[in-house]
Parts: C-alpha cells; sequence; structure tokens
C-alpha cells in the first residue's frame, strides 16, 4: 500500500504544478495582466503603472514571477479582493460551506436514486423500466441544469408556492429547517444530472459483477436473490463508484456553480459570478486555483478510500 | 492463359458496412438524426420565411403569448419575433456546438497522436498536462476565459474547445500507444516513412471509432455551455441572438411570461438529447467500448 499511495501522492503534486502553471498563464492572459487592479482607476498615468510594475516586480522574467507567485500561494498568500481588501482565501472561505451543503446534500441524494435505478435497470435487463430509465438518463442529461432550475422555480415557487426560489435561509430566522425548505429545489436540480451518470455507471458495474462466478456460488448455495444482490453484488459493484465519485468532482463542482447562479445559493459559484461582475481577478484566479486544487484532492482521497477497502489493492 | 474469372466482387459501398447498418437499426439515433436534419432546415430556411425579421421591434405586440397573430411563439420584452430570433439563434448555437466540436477534436487528436506515438518523457509531460487541464472544471475555466476575453461567436468556439479537447487526447493517446509497436507500424518504418506520415496515415485511422463517439457527445456539451455563458451575459452578445442569451432575461419575467424560457430551453433540450442519441448510435454502431453510459 505505501508504495502504491507514495506514487499517488507524487502524482497528484506533479498535477499541482502543473494546474499552477496554467493558472498563472490565464492570470496573464487578463488584459492589464496582474496590473489590471490599477488600470481600472482613472488618476493612473503610464508613469505609475510602470513604476507600479517594477515595484510588484512584473518586469523580472516570467518564470522567476511564476516561482514567487506560487510561492506565495504555497505559504497561503492568495492575494486581497479588489472589493473589499479581504485575503482571497478568507473571501473563498466564507462560501464554501454553502457550497458544500448543496453539493452534499445533492451528492446523498442522486447516490440513493441513481443506486437503485442502477441495479433494478441491471437485475431486470432490457426491461420497460430499463429503457425508460436509459433513455430517461440520456434526455436528463441533455437537459440544461440552469434551465432546469428556472422550471423548477416556476412550477414550486411561482405557481405552487411550495418551495422558495431562492437563497439559503429566511433573514431572520436562521432555523433548520428553514435551510432545509431553502435546499430541495436546487438541490433536485443539482440531482438531475447527477442521478443520470450514477445510475449508468452503477447499472453497468452491476453488470460486471453479477455474472461472476462467486454471485453464481450464492446463488447455488441456495441463498435468496434479495440476499446474493445486498451481500455479494451491491458491495463490489460500489467499489468502482468511489473512483468514479472523484472523477465526476469537478462536474458535480462546475453543476453547484450552475445552480447556485440560478438560486441566488451565497456559495462558490455565486461568489465566482460575482467576482467575474466586479473584475475581481484575484478572487477569479482564487477560486479557479481552489477548484482545481480540490478536484485533484478529491481524487486522491478517492483512491485511497478504494485503496483501504479493497485488499487487492490494499495487499497487493 | 485465360484470365482467372474475377468472381464479381461487389463494389465497396460504405453505406452498406456493418457499422451503417447498425446504426440505422437503433431507432434514438435514428430520431436524433431526423430532428437534428429538422431543426438544421429550419434554421437555415426559416428566417427567410417568417413574417417578422429577428431585429424587428413591434414595441404595440411587446409579451406576446405564443400564437398571436403571425407571432407564433410569442414576442419577447422588446416585441421582437421570438421565432425569428430563435431560428436565427440556432443558426449561431449550433454552429459554435459543430465548430468547438471539429476545433476540440483536433487538438485532442494532435495532442493524443504526438504523446502516444513520442512516448517517453514529451508523452508523458502532454498527458499530465491533459489531466492537469481535466483537473479544473470546465464551467469555472470557460467562464473566466469568456469575461477577460472579448466574447465574439469565434472567441466562445475556441474558449470551449480550449477546454474540451482532452477526452480526445485520452482516447488517441492509449489507442497510438496500444498501436505503436504492431507490425503494420513497423512496416512503415522501414519502408522509410515519416513520422507524421505513419502518425496520420497510418495509426490515427484505427481510432476513428472512439474519436467520432467523443466528438458527436461533445457537440452536446458545446451547445449546453454556450447556452449557460450566454445565459449569464458572457457569452454570445445580444443584438446577435443566440438559444443561451434569449434565456437572458428570462428568469425576470419568469411569472409574467414564461414562454420567454420555455420556448428557448425547449429548443437547446431537443438538440442536446439528439446529439446525445446520435452519440449512443454511434457508440454501438462503431463498437466503441465506453465505461461512460
Amino acid at each position: 500500500m505505501p508504495a502504491f499511495l507514495l506514487n499517488r501522492l507524487w502524482q497528484s503534486l506533479v498535477l499541482l504544478v502543473i494546474v499552477s502553471i496554467i493558472g498563472f498563464t490565464v492570470l496573464n492572459l487578463i488584459p492589464g495582466g496582474p496590473l489590471a487592479q490599477f488600470a481600472l482607476d482613472p488618476g493612473m498615468t503610464q508613469d505609475d503603472l510602470d513604476r507600479l510594475a517594477r515595484q510588484m516586480g512584473l518586469d523580472r522574467p516570467l518564470p522567476v514571477q511564476y516561482l514567487d507567485w506560487a510561492g506565495k500561494m504555497l505559504v497561503g498568500d492568495w492575494g486581497n479582493s479588489f472589493r473589499d481588501g479581504a485575503p482571497v482565501l478568507d473571501v473563498i472561505g466564507r462560501h464554501i460551506f454553502a457550497t458544500f451543503l448543496l453539493m452534499g446534500s445533492s451528492t446523498a441524494l442522486s447516490i440513493a436514486i441513481g443506486t437503485w435505478i442502477g441495479i433494478r435497470g441491471a437485475t431486470h435487463r432490457y426491461s420497460g423500466f430499463d429503457y425508460t430509465a436509459t433513455i430517461g438518463a440520456m434526455i436528463a442529461l441533455s437537459i440544461p441544469t440552469f434551465w432546469f432550475g428556472l422550471v423548477g422555480i416556476y412550477i414550486f415557487s411561482l405557481k405552487l408556492g411550495w418551495l422558495p426560489a431562492g437563497n439559503m435561509y429566511t433573514i431572520g430566522d436562521g432555523s433548520v429547517l428553514n435551510y432545509l425548505h431553502h435546499l430541495i429545489l436546487p438541490s433536485i436540480v443539482l440531482s438531475l444530472v447527477n442521478v443520470a451518470i450514477w445510475s449508468r455507471y452503477m447499472r453497468s458495474a452491476t453488470l460486471d459483477v453479477i455474472n461472476q462466478d462467486f454471485v453464481k456460488t450464492a446463488r447455488a448455495k441456495g441463498l435468496t436473490e434479495r440476499r446474493v444482490l445486498m451481500k455479494h453484488v451491491v458491495g463490489n459493484a460500489l467499489l468502482p463508484m468511489i473512483t468514479l465519485a472523484g472523477m465526476q468532482l469537478p462536474g458535480i463542482l462546475g453543476g453547484a456553480l450552475v445552480t447556485e447562479t440560478v438560486f441566488t445559493w451565497p456559495g462558490m459559484g455565486r461568489l465566482f459570478l460575482d467576482s467575474l461582475g466586479y473584475s475581481d481577478y484575484p478572487v477569479i484566479m482564487g477560486l479557479l486555483m481552489f477548484s482545481a486544487i480540490l478536484v485533484i484532492l478529491g481524487n486522491l482521497l478517492a483512491d485511497i478510500v478504494v485503496a483501504l477497502v479493497d485488499p487487492r489493492i490494499r495487499l497487493g | 492463359m485465360t484470365t482467372a474469372a474475377v468472381p464479381s466482387a461487389k463494389p465497396y459501398r460504405w453505406w452498406h458496412s456493418r457499422a451503417v447498418r447498425r446504426f440505422c437499426r437503433h431507432k434514438l439515433a435514428l430520431t436524433g438524426m431526423a430532428m437534428i436534419t429538422l431543426l438544421t432546415l429550419a434554421c437555415i430556411i426559416g428566417p427567410h420565411v417568417l413574417p417578422y425579421d429577428m431585429l424587428y421591434i413591434d414595441l404595440r405586440a411587446r409579451f406576446s403569448p405564443p400564437m398571436t397573430g403571425d407571432h407564433y411563439l410569442g414576442t419577447d420584452p422588446l416585441g421582437r419575433d421570438i421565432a425569428a430570433r430563435l431560428l436565427n439563434a440556432g443558426r449561431i448555437s449550433l454552429l459554435v456546438g459543430f465548430s468547438a466540436m471539429l476545433l476540440s477534436t483536433l487538438m485532442g487528436a494532435l495532442v493524443g497522436v504526438i504523446a502516444g506515438y513520442r512516448g517517453g518523457l514529451v508523452g508523458a509531460a502532454l498527458m499530465r498536462f491533459t489531466d492537469a487541464f481535466l483537473a479544473f472544471p470546465s464551467i469555472f475555466l470557460v467562464l473566466a476565459l469568456a469575461a477577460l476575453l472579448k466574447p465574439t461567436p469565434e472567441m466562445i468556439t475556441i474558449i470551449i474547445a480550449l477546454t474540451h479537447w482532452m477526452e480526445v487526447a485520452r482516447i488517441v493517446e492509449a489507442e497510438v500507444r496500444s498501436l505503436r509497436e504492431r507490425e503494420f507500424v513497423q512496416a512503415g518504418r522501414m519502408l522509410g516513412l515519416s513520422s507524421s506520415h505513419i502518425m496520420f496515415r497510418e495509426v490515427l485511422p484505427n481510432a476513428m471509432g472512439p474519436i467520432i463517439v467523443a466528438a458527436s457527445l461533445t457537440v452536446a456539451r458545446a451547445i449546453l455551455l454556450e447556452a449557460y455563458v450566454s445565459f449569464l451575459g458572457y457569452g454570445i452578445q445580444p443584438p446577435l441572438p443566440s438559444w443561451g442569451n434569449m434565456l437572458n432575461g428570462a428568469q425576470q419575467y419568469l411569472a409574467q411570461a414564461p414562454w420567454l424560457a420555455i420556448v428557448p430551453g425547449v429548443t437547446i433540450t431537443i438538440a442536446v438529447t439528439s446529439f446525445n442519441f446520435i452519440g449512443d448510435g454511434l457508440r454501438d454502431a462503431l463498437d466503441v467500448r465506453s465505461d461512460h453510459m
């Protein structure tokens, strides 16, 4: 196990370095580059800008600038927001909870529903249910998430008045129930695509397991079909799903961003959009890097969990 | 000596091939094909036939619901005909989707072939670069780039392509790496063919199946992404219509004019579903093993 994990850790580190290079390149694509903040000030002359550029070390060779920038990132100095001068990491930190809440509830919902659909599709292969689920998943993957959010708001908020159309809680009412009430619609909207993906993977993973010898043996022993399924099939089919969950992380994160923008959900996605509106480049850059780091860590974590759960990898 | 009777070999016809026959048996894929053909034709012909121009502002008919007078799909907050805008928008959205697919497939194939054929340090570096791009949620990257750069349709196409070449690159790299040591490639080398000839003329065609499937799904994703970015106002800029920017004001008027949201949204869903159906049919027809579906 240590060799395998060390190898994965090393790969993740290499990936982080390349991700930071891409991030640095994007930073320098910004019109005005890192000076953009000051270029917006009408009182700035070209001389002032040149002086600032020298002060900020922008006249140095690019590799030196990169090392400087990456070094600061490493010690947690991600710059300050243009909007309120707060450190970028603090600003992001204030919005993490909302995003994780949404992603968590949606992921739990999609795993529950998707697993059920996937297993049923595999055990009743080519049945009416299976066909409906297959076509349904393809359509679900084709519906724009933000538009599905609009439809949800139209039906459940505007017409039926059951659910709030946005925000994470009613101001002045911080009760758990109030949070939950606001969480329902965005979670369902975000889950649409995730259920579709999860159920397709679960179906094929179950099919991979269901025809293997140990399942036949379990049946031959006279176990009930239900017991075979619960004890022998599901556990083994879920194993590749852990890796999948890690791989799907960028998609879920992106979906959360989309959902947040429609529901004015105060998470990282909303923050990203607001920062775009203000040309708040340090925060935009910060979120870009932060999400990539999150994805790399998520994948690493998934691999570690698989290694811990699967004796073939742990001992092999 | 008489010439041996040549068995009357049927001339090769691509439409008789196994893949085409299997594709034609795939009902969903055929439905998708039919819908995309219809939609494309409507977008090409429609704007010439409809009674209103997409930019004509009919102030007395603002917020007309569908089927009022000649406004078959109603009008928007400025009194412009939605049907005319929808079909003109379709030209742009479909074009962006197709061009982004072509561009990203080209980029992916290029990176994949070079990484797979060269192998070694260059190959490893290219593939780590590919992995790194995959770590960014593509929506974040597309939005950031669209906000930073000038969002013309061309630029949006390039940005979407820039964030979607990775899958093809991975497919091609794996395929090329496994083919690199095969006899026909060694034979090519012995014949003195150039590396680029071997890579692009001999090896790459073997990876065509997975590439085509990935490409058809990329069109679907590109249309969705364009719609989202334009919906937020960072994509295709008005007065040029796109399916996404038609939804731009829809949330604001959701209560009084729901058709503003429904018409473009349903159209996007139909187009994207069709491409996903086609992709599914191609996967079956071309025998592409995929872990995705």
